[in-house]
């Protein structure tokens, strides 16, 4: 196949599942189940043929393309893949795969569930793929109408308050992402090419002697870096999180949680950063503070919760502090990027903490669902003996947790430790105050374990309910504990196609902000 | 001039840029048509031949062959080498804007058409007068967008008004339906003859009523004098804001927008759908007509005009938005909010225009980088997009209405939960059109707002009051999103309670058709943009 054609499909195939859905009989459920797991299967395997076609030795865009989508407003559809979005977009397929079997529990309305599920699919490949900003900013919309739907209708009981909380936070952002839009745009000759924009940041481009302003670009920045800021989520727009991941069902939680999250990360290191080099430099300080900060008070909320779904998610936005800690650790002194191989090792963290994080907080949720389902409750202090009850499910819920814990031999680990390290050239400060959110993480899972897993018995309702996972849960169960042990162990698997895409970024960053300085001291620039 | 003069004119007197009468009316033929089929319509009810032929079969095809001579007017334009021309003596102008604008009002008209037919609105009784009126308030619509002269702006004005009053009051026995009809054609009167005070103020000052004469005039006028002490001056302000007056009114702008909710509320949901769709198209037109040709070519005197036309556009255009979507906000019933949302939507439209004028204030090319020429037009192919799309989404939203309304006779917003139980084809394109409203990709709504959205960016680089209705533009787009949103929650995830009455529409029955074509349209448009987005660019050129 094409690398034209993969890429179109991977982004339009579950989109396009979803038509034939409208003549499948409602009672049929069995049928469109098969039907739904089969679509995003087909697309995890997509992905995968992706990954096999993609050459790691190369840094840059691979398979590019362009074709105009609106020409008159010099918009394409334009869709590319290099080292930072491939592992997000597998992540996407596997997630996605992964909650589709999780999904048996849905009963209301099966059909629109399916429909509105295999779009927000598209959308969130659209977003990893998009190459063209316009095209980038319809994709990031497009998951939002499924994602207020499948929140809203099968979420808890409530569902619409969650709902709404959400849709407004990312519509807020995306407003504020969209005049930034306009402002490259415009400074740029009408241009919504992310590549082409980065290379005029970074005064590299042909034909285009300016650079963005200082005070656009600081600007741009903060709006930019709002709109990320809230799905990635960061204090103080992470509001929406908890309320989010709690009403929501399981499935939709482990999208939330496992890639949806991501896209926040994404954005900052795929536009924000490279669009805006002086905004993002002048920031920085401030973002691996608010970085850290999270990831304090991320451990410190999930403390105190005793809802265990809304544990989880507070987690997530502890974990998701290690991303932006990673992202931000850039140290320029006098315009010279200083210890740049940090700040290179501190993005593969961020990178490789996005995808350990995907897999173990999409555990994590699913293995809350599974209780869920049986006892209908989430009460951490009405649980207890379950590891008696449901030995299979408690191993392999430990596995998962310990990944989220960070323990070495797991996913979760590699990601943490080198966000940390890297930050100690960054600030030592930081750093020191970011470790001890390690020691606050174990805290939080391992009494949350003790109290839902060990104990002597289960007092809470429904003790009948608890039975064994079945086949198809193990499953799953057992594909994202093999998945976190695997990246445990091989870090480099995910290193090896990302290192020459970072690298890349790292010194066009850093060369750009050098030519910036260098015309700001010389005042050519306003 | 005798008779044999006169003649040839009517013949062959083709003055440079000026059509003959024979050419003119060939060119009136889509007005023409619309006209015959009135006529038809009301001697068909004379000969009882509506017995044998229902009424509407003569306006929707009357209709339809109107907007394909249109078509086919526009496809001469686009092949030969044809220039606009001045029709009738300089009372109106042929060319691509204008063709736009007949075009999108007789589609509209067919759509309309085919929805009263579908939910039977006007009965077999009825029928004849309906259509008459309605036919003949589109010609008043068509007239509006091709004026050329302040008298003609007035005409069209009051044709299109004239009929909107008998239709709101349509629903004779309804005690809230005449209310409306009243509010409405007291405040239309109101409007109307301000108007016409400044409209003749206007002509008397630059001693002319030819759009195309207006600026040379002005700048004539005005070049000795300065400021606002001149008595002069202050009497084109005063006109304009009287004109302004009477184009508040045809587009509820705050302050001018009370009678919309009370009307629309009152009237059926048809005709509030056809109101707030070919009314508010119509005005546009005229309001950019008049605009850039009095902005001319913004130098001089003119610059200042422009600037602070725009300036002051802007700053209704802020308030409407914001007043709209506030006041929608607490509605309980569906056809109210949406005359607010109708509010809220020309103040969006009416940023595109306000930006359009402040990028025409300024002709050199220092303030930008790149094809200043280009901005113009593009602020206008915003507003032409918006303006189709929105065509679609209002309509869809009023057809449901009235489609719903048909079976439960109920218009409150709580009556609609849920509905997508029961006919989940009527919650799903009315949560299309909704979110469209609001403007969320990948719905038609959102690139309009986006197109609009960027001209007010670059006009911001003339004017640091640009920045102010970017922001008013973007706030509102959120706040919008709160009332958008539950009119959809409600239908979609509500249970619907028992004692509600039942709702039942097959998917395949043609009233279920007819609103999946128009939401379907929402969601075409938001996919395929270029085809009209070209076209838009192009008739935009027309003006400048």
């Amino acid at each position: 196949m094409s690398p034209e054609t993969l890429l179109t499909c991977i982004v339009f195939l579950p989109a396009v599942w979803a038509i034939p859905l409208v003549l499948f009989d409602a009672k049929a459920k069995e049928a469109m189940r098969y039907w739904g797991v089969l679509g995003t299967a087909l697309t995890f395997a997509l992905t995968l043929q992706l990954l096999m076609q993609f050459d790691s030795n190369k840094s840059g865009m691979q398979f590019k393309f362009d074709t105009p989508w609106i020409a008159n407003w010099n918009v394409f559809f334009s869709l590319g893949v290099d080292g930072i979005s491939l592992p997000l977009v597998v992540l996407t397929g596997f997630v996605c795969l992964l909650s589709m079997l999780a999904s048996w529990s849905i009963e209301k309305n099966f059909k629109g569930y399916l429909m509105l599920f295999l779009i927000l699919e598209t959308g969130m490949m659209g977003v990893f793929l998009s190459l063209d900003f316009f095209l980038f900013y319809v994709f990031w919309e497009v998951m939002l109408l499924p994602m207020y739907f499948l929140i809203g209708i099968w979420g808890g009981p409530r569902r619409e308050y969650a709902a709404i909380k959400f849709f407004l936070y990312t519509l807020a952002g995306s407003v504020l992402m969209l005049i930034a839009m306009l402002m490259f745009y415009f400074n740029s000759d009408r241009s919504f090419d992310l590549l082409e924009l980065a290379r005029i940041a970074g005064g590299t481009s042909a034909g285009k002697s300016h650079v963005y302003g200082m005070s656009m670009q600081v600007a741009a920045f903060i709006m930019l870096f709002i709109g990320f800021a809230i799905k990635l989520p960061s204090f103080p727009f992470h509001t929406w999180l908890p309320d989010a991941h709690v009403e929501a069902p399981t499935p939709i939680s482990m999208i939330l949680a496992g890639v949806l999250l991501k896209m926040g990360g994404y954005g900052i290191i795929r536009i924000a950063f490279p669009l805006c080099p002086y905004g993002a430099q002048y920031a920085a300080y401030f973002l691996a503070a608010l970085g850290v900060f999270s990831i304090i008070y991320g451990a410190f909320a999930a403390m105190a919760q005793t809802d265990f779904k809304r544990l989880v998610a507070y987690s997530s936005v502890s974990h998701m502090g290690y991303v932006l800690l990673g992202i931000a650790v850039w140290k320029i002194v006098d315009g010279k990027t200083v210890g740049r191989e940090y700040w290179e090792m501190g993005l593969n963290a961020a990178m490789f903490q996005m995808i350990a994080h995907g897999i173990s907080s999409t555990g994590m949720f699913f293995m809350v669902g599974v209780l869920y389902d049986r006892v209908h409750h989430r009460d951490i202090n009405k649980f207890g003996g379950i590891a008696q009850l449901m030995p299979h499910y408690a191993g392999l819920a430990a596995v998962i947790f310990f990944a989220g814990l960070g323990l070495p031999g797991l996913c979760g680990f590699v990601g943490e430790v080198f966000s940390v390290l890297a930050c100690w050239n960054f600030s030592p400060l930081l750093a020191i105050v970011a470790a001890s959110g390690v020691i606050l993480t174990a805290g939080y899972i391992l009494w949350t374990m003790q109290r839902v897993y060990l104990g002597p018995e289960y007092k809470g309702p429904h003790p009948e309910a608890l039975v064994e996972m079945n086949s198809r849960e193990l499953a799953i169960g057992y594909t994202l504990v093999a998945t976190a042990i695997l990246f445990g162990v091989l870090p480099h698997l995910l290193f090896d196609p990302m290192h020459g895409s970072i690298q890349a970024l790292t010194q066009s960053l850093a060369s750009s902000y050098e030519t910036l300085y260098g015309a700001i001291h010389t005042s050519q620039l306003p | 001039m005798d008779f044999e003069a006169l003649f040839k004119q009517f013949l062959s007197g083709d003055v440079a840029q000026q059509a003959s009468i024979l050419r003119s009316l060939t060119i009136f033929l889509p007005e023409l048509v619309l006209s015959c089929s009135i006529v038809l319509m009301l001697v068909a009810r004379l000969v009882s031949l509506d017995r044998i032929i229902p009424t509407h079969w003569f306006a929707l095809l009357g209709g339809m062959a109107s907007f394909v001579i249109v078509l086919f007017q526009f496809w001469e334009f686009g092949n030969s080498q044809t220039v606009p021309v001045e029709v009738f003596t300089g009372l109106a102008i042929h060319d691509e804007f204008s063709i736009f604008f007949r075009g999108f009002l007789t589609f509209f008209l067919v759509f309309v058409i085919a929805l009263t037919v579908l939910t039977g609105i006007p009965d077999d009784e009825d029928a004849p007068d309906f259509y008459s009126l309605l036919c003949g308030a589109v010609i008043g619509m068509m007239l509006m967008s091709s004026a050329n002269h302040l008298l003609m702006l007035f005409i069209g004005i009051e044709m299109a008004s004239v009929p909107s009053y008998a239709m709101t009051g349509f629903l004779k026995g309804k005690r809230r339906s005449s209310e409306a009809a009243l509010k409405f054609v007291v405040y239309g009167a109101g409007a109307a003859g301000v108007m016409l005070f400044g409209i003749s103020l206007l002509t008397g000052i630059l001693g002319t009523a030819q759009f195309s004469e207006l600026a040379p005039r002005f700048q004539a006028v005005f070049a000795s004098h300065a400021g606002m002490q001149d008595p002069a001056t202050r009497c084109v302000a005063l006109a304009l804001l009287m004109i302004a007056v009477g184009f508040a009114f045809k587009l509820s702008l705050v302050p001018f927008h009370f009678w919309c909710p009370d009307a629309f509320h009152g009237a059926p949901a048809e005709v509030g759908g056809f109101l707030s769709v070919g009314s508010k198209a119509a005005a546009f037109a005229l309001l950019v007509r008049l605009t850039t040709s009095l902005a001319g070519d913004g130098s001089g005197a003119l610059s200042q005009l422009s600037l602070s036309c725009g300036l002051g556009l802007g700053l209704i255009a802020i308030v409407t938005t914001t007043f709209g979507n506030l006041a929608a906000y607490s509605q309980q019933n569906i056809k109210r909010m949406l005359a607010y949302s109708t509010i809220a939507h020309a103040g969006y439209m009416l940023m595109a225009v306000s930006a359009l004028l402040v990028l025409q204030s300024v002709q050199t090319d220092l303030v930008f980088q790149g094809n200043h020429q280009e901005n113009g037009p593009r602020a206008m192919e915003g507003l032409l997009y918006y303006l189709c799309v929105y065509l679609f989404m209002n309509l869809g939203a009023f057809a449901i209405v009235a489609l719903i309304r048909n079976q439960t006779y109920s218009e409150e917003i709580d009556d609609y939960k849920g509905l997508a139980q029961q006919v989940p084809v009527l919650a799903i394109c009315m949560a299309i059109c909704m979110f469209s409203l609001v403007g969320i990709p990948p719905l038609g709504g959102f690139y309009g707002k986006a197109f609009i959205f960027a001209s007010v960016y670059e006009a911001t680089n003339v004017h640091w009051f640009m920045w102010v209705v970017l922001a008013a533009g973007g706030l509102n787009t959120v706040i919008s999103l709160f009332y958008y949103l539950r009119v959809a929650k409600t239908m979609c995830m509500d249970t619907r309670p028992a004692d509600a009455v039942p709702v039942s529409m097959a998917a395949s029955s043609s009233p279920a058709l007819y609103v999946m074509l128009v939401s379907g349209m929402v969601v075409f448009l938001g996919i395929i943009i270029d085809p009209l987005s070209k076209v838009a660019l192009h008739a935009a050129h027309a003006l400048f």
